[in-house]
């Protein structure tokens, strides 16, 4: 194919090494308090070198104190805007200080962040520009959801891997790495700042990122999080349609080109 | 057929609303870009009012019945348009402000920043003498 020969010849796109690159990792945080504490400093412990960001959605709660205590940069919204809004702002700032590897983690506890560094080494070897965590790639069940649930991320995980003809299993999944230039192009409007999730990984594939998916293991959550906080059935409305027109938009390479 | 009545009140009451739209622009109540639709809709009133074959013609050239039906068609339609418009607007600013959220929230961290570096600045001398 046309664009695979152009990635073969682009000197761009030969591995690109990782190790010795400045690390962000964004923790999303909405009312974790007591949990956004312990994700810090896991990933301070599993990844010393990098950088984290405590993005706190308005809480109500001591999130942003205890990100702050447990050694996170954070940065507050004044107003509750949701999941994607939230990441959004953690890429425009991973992007302005000059990250170069930006990671997120959902603050709930649910991800081990000694997974990152697995995620890190694939970002390089596999020579991709956007790794997700996916809890469904090694298939012991370790991770069970709701059957509604599992029914959803079933659907969407087929319909990603038949638009961007690959296997993705977890489209959903709100553990991730990516390099700088994918998160430059989430500080866009293309970015969906409500709830970013398949729709996004074909828009990354029609732009010509590569995505690749590491098996990770999970912790069980407590209590509800930022992620799974929406309403099911808008959930799925909102995922057709955004998968549909992202389809219809005309393609923009600059991933490739 | 309408009589002399109606026509002379539809008439008054269409120039009304589009004297009333365009002094809501002039005192800036309204911006010029909501005006559009507004000001379509009185100057096709004042028409239908002014120009009585125009609603029969109209009625007959859908296939409606009755004239009344054929405005409750139009003013439906321009409804539904003004509201998909305003839904479109607030769109568009719902976009606006998370992205201002976002700013705030970035330049609140940068200002938190400077703020505690000059609070240290002026006791580093003092520790070292």
């Amino acid at each position: 194919m046309h664009l695979k020969r152009s990635l073969m010849i682009n000197p761009r796109f030969k591995a690109r090494r990782v190790t010795g690159s400045k690390l962000l990792i964004i923790v999303p945080a909405y009312n974790e308090q007591g949990q956004v504490g312990h994700v810090v400093r896991d990933v301070k412990r599993a990844l010393p070198s990098a950088e984290v960001l405590v993005v706190n959605d308005a809480s109500a709660d001591g999130t942003a104190e205890e990100g702050i205590e447990a050694g996170a940069i954070t940065v507050t919204l004044p107003v509750n805007s949701g999941y994607g809004a939230a990441l959004q702002t953690g890429y425009k700032f991973g992007v302005r200080k000059g990250f170069e590897i930006i990671g997120q983690i959902d603050a709930d506890g649910q991800h081990r962040a000694e997974y990152l560094l697995t995620m890190l080494q694939a970002l390089e070897e596999q020579d991709a520009d956007v790794i997700i965590g996916s809890r469904f790639l090694d298939r012991d069940g370790h991770y069970q959801p709701s059957l509604a649930r599992a029914m959803g991320i079933g659907l969407f995980a087929r319909i990603a891997s038949l638009v961007t003809r690959q296997h993705i299993s977890d489209p959903t999944s709100g553990f991730q790495l990516m390099r700088s230039e994918v998160a430059r192009f989430f500080c866009s409007e293309v970015y969906p700042t409500d709830y970013p999730d398949a729709d996004i990984l074909i828009l990354l594939h029609r732009t010509g990122y590569r995505v690749r998916e590491v098996p990770v293991r999970m912790r069980p959550s407590h209590g509800q999080s930022m992620h799974s906080g929406h309403r099911s059935a808008y959930y799925v409305y909102k995922m057709l349609l955004s998968i549909f027109v992202t389809v219809l938009r005309p393609r923009i390479r600059t991933g490739a080109s | 057929m309408i009589t002399t009545n109606l026509r002379i009140v539809a008439i008054v009451g269409s120039v009304a609303l589009l004297l009333f739209i365009i002094e809501l622009v002039r005192r800036r109540r309204l911006k010029e870009e909501y005006s559009v639709l507004w000001v379509a809709i009185a100057v096709v009133l004042c028409l239908l009012a002014v120009w009585g074959g125009l609603l029969s013609s109209l009625t007959h050239a859908i296939g409606a019945v009755s004239q009344g039906s054929t405005l409750y068609f139009f003013g439906l339609i321009f409804a539904l348009l003004l509201l998909l418009h305003f839904s479109v607007r607030v769109s568009d600013l719902e976009r606006r402000v998370v992205s201002m959220i976002q700013e705030i929230a970035l330049q609140s961290e940068d200002a938190a920043k400077h703020h505690t570096e000059d609070e240290s600045a002026p006791q580093r001398p003092r520790s070292s003498v």
